[in-house]
């Protein structure tokens, strides 16, 4: 290994061998199939739900048939449905940043010390528990004799049953209740982070509580609102378990409607096309993140 | 009382743990404390850490809230008023500068509270920036700048809000040496010039000299001594304070149970007692002699202990004088020995 022209090879070598198990797997696992499926979503369905060939490319491509997919799903009921999924997204991670915001910021900056790791993982414990069998909890509790109906009916609250399940309120507690994790902890860790003795030094310039909280603690926990934003809001966009199992037949995201295309509907081009839409609005968000980031200097909220 | 007094701190009290634990395991960091602190001076509470001195100065603040005791400022009882609410503001000991803001927005940052109009924040954050020489700064962030300069920043965003009180928690700590005298200098330049009261925290009793018209020494909670700076230094009352305030020689009264101390500068080195009957004498041997450039350190041991005394080196010194183990005497002046009466830890 004396040899100059082998030595400056060495380390450029190594550092390859080791980062491409992870390009091998990426490639493999991510942009492969992200490649057929983008193929596959400019194509057409045959009558046998396969995949119509193509005789002619340049005829295929002078045509615009191979836009028809796309143009579809922004068409009536295809784009009410995208709509309703990118709606219900932003609102679920909004309650979430509501519901999440003040839970981390007391086990961050009010519980006690020896608390604080006890409430953390009450947070997390649900985690330990199937997806499906937590969504079906949802079911048992909002049907119409579900727990939540027999405890109102009970204490005189309503005389008649509400109808909890199997609508839009239903699908929106299910989301929230699936990522509100991704959110509280995120936040806790940039509230953690917090400097308390700038909560003290606002306070000492005038600003009472609310100033402080929206002048200070909101911009420094920032990075952590931005991540508990991307954590949830791409997985709130692309689910169809939650609004398959509460939501009844009535609210169809576009999850739903993928996995329709897949699996009944036999339309994989479309499928796919509407899948590449998805992904257009996941890689949208974590570009987003990632100027955010990088203007920040650091990933420091993920 | 005191009618000047703009800060009045009658007998306050502040304990920290859990009243209701195991054996009532509460502690007093501030111990039954009542002082005055008067209009327009620079007022130092002095004390090693943990003796209660930035608890007392959060408590002005009220950032922290006392557990007995009243807390009136400028008459007005503020005992239980929020800090927001207070006529002090507060330099911080580690700043605590916004890092989301820049300097001009760290400045004006609590300008909104005061009622100041919007039009006029800009002059006054430049008046401001200029009363601590950091013109022109105004766009930077508190992480493009030095400590010396953070600091000054940190300075301008109390002083911009024209506070009848200005607290500082050992605002010069984290500075250099050279920087730190600087700024003792200039904090004393602009409290003069300013005519605003400063109450300042330190545990260094030479920054607590330098500085201060009045200060108060801090043991455990408690107030030692109060009093002019050149007071508390010369005529110690309890032990704690003379020893706190630099290495003090304590002798045993003549026949009685108390001592005096004489502090080591005005100890001398005499190889036979002087003839003047106003001097007193103990006899020992050499143990330490340090040449300092200025002075010489002489440690002798008596019989009754071991004492430190300075002679300045007024003529060069060619290693003449006594040596090592020899016998000599330390000798003062009976003016300068102070008797003292509480001994540390009382």
């Amino acid at each position: 290994m004396n040899n100059p022209t082998a030595r400056r090879w060495a380390e450029p070598l190594r550092v390859f061998g080791l980062v491409l198990p992870a390009w091998a797997a990426l490639g493999v696992f991510f942009v492969a199939p992200l490649a057929i499926m983008l193929v596959i979503s400019f194509a057409q369905r045959d009558a046998y739900g396969g995949i119509r060939p193509i005789e002619d490319l340049r005829a295929y491509l002078r045509s615009w048939q191979w836009l028809a997919n796309y143009r579809q799903s922004f068409e009536g009921m295809y784009l009410t449905i995208l709509w309703r999924s990118v709606w219900m997204a932003v609102a679920t991670t909004a309650i979430c940043i509501l519901i999440s915001y003040p839970v981390a910021y007391y086990i961050a900056l009010l519980a006690r010390p020896r608390w604080k790791n006890l409430l953390l993982v009450l947070a997390v414990v649900p985690f330990w528990t199937s997806f499906l069998i937590r969504t079906y909890a949802w079911m048992l509790i909002l049907r119409t004799q579900g727990l939540a109906n027999t405890v109102l009916l009970s204490s005189g609250l309503i005389h008649q049953p509400l109808d909890l399940l199997y609508n839009d309120f239903a699908v929106m507690i299910g989301l929230v209740y699936g990522e509100l994790p991704f959110m509280i902890l995120p936040l806790y860790a940039s509230l953690e982070k917090l400097d308390r003795t700038l909560l003290e030094a606002a306070a000492d310039l005038g600003a009472a509580r609310a100033a402080t909280f929206w002048r200070v603690t909101v911009p420094l926990t920032m990075p952590g609102i931005v991540a508990g934003v991307v954590l949830v809001f791409i997985p709130s966009i692309g689910q169809f378990i939650v609004s398959d199992l509460l939501g009844g037949a009535k609210t169809v995201l576009v999850g739903n409607l993928i996995n329709d295309q897949f699996s009944w509907a036999r339309n994989r081009p479309f499928g796919s096309a509407l899948a590449f839409e998805v992904t257009a609005v996941v890689l949208a968000t974590v570009a987003w993140y990632a100027i955010y980031a990088r203007k920040r200097g650091g990933m420091e909220g993920l | 009382m005191d009618e000047t007094a703009i800060v009045r701190i009658d007998n306050v009290s502040k304990h920290f743990g859990e009243p209701g634990a195991a054996g009532g395991n509460t502690f007093a960091a501030v111990d039954r404390v009542s002082l005055d602190v008067r209009r327009g001076e620079f007022f130092s509470l002095l004390g090693p850490s943990g003796c209660g001195k930035t608890t007392l100065l959060r408590m002005i603040a009220g950032l922290e809230m006392p557990t007995a005791g009243a807390i009136r400022i400028n008459g007005a009882e503020v005992t239980h008023v929020p800090p927001y609410r207070r006529p002090v503001n507060m330099v911080f000991q580690q700043y605590a500068l916004f890092p989301h803001l820049t300097v001009a927005q760290n400045v004006a940052f609590g300008l909104r509270y005061k009622g100041v109009a919007t039009a006029d924040y800009a002059t006054k954050v430049d008046a401001a920036l200029e009363l601590v020489r950091l013109s022109g700064l105004g766009r930077r962030r508190p992480d493009q700048l030095s400590g010396g300069q953070r600091q000054r920043v940190a300075l301008a965003r109390a002083l911009v809000l024209e506070p009848q009180v200005l607290l500082l928690d050992e605002p010069l700590g984290a500075l250099d040496q050279k920087l730190r005298k600087e700024m003792q200098v200039e904090l004393r330049g602009m409290q003069r010039k300013l005519d605003i009261t400063f109450i300042f925290v330190t545990h260094d009793q030479e920054e607590a000299l330098t500085m201060s018209d009045r200060l108060a020494v801090m043991n455990r909670g408690k107030v030692e001594q109060i009093g002019p700076a050149p007071d508390v230094f010369e005529r110690p009352r309890t032990e704690f304070v003379a020893r706190f305030m630099g290495a003090a020689n304590f002798f045993d009264s003549q026949g009685g149970d108390g001592k005096f101390v004489v502090r080591p500068e005005k100890l001398h080195l005499r190889t036979a007692p002087p003839a003047d009957p106003g001097w007193r004498c103990v006899e020992g041997r050499v143990e330490d002699r340090v040449y300092q450039g200025i002075n010489t350190m002489w440690v002798v041991a008596g019989q009754r202990g071991r004492y430190t005394l300075y002679e300045q080196n007024v003529r060069p010194v060619r290693g003449g004088g006594p040596d090592v183990g020899d016998r000599v005497f330390v000798c003062w002046d009976q003016s300068h020995a102070v008797t003292i009466g509480g001994t540390e830890g009382e």
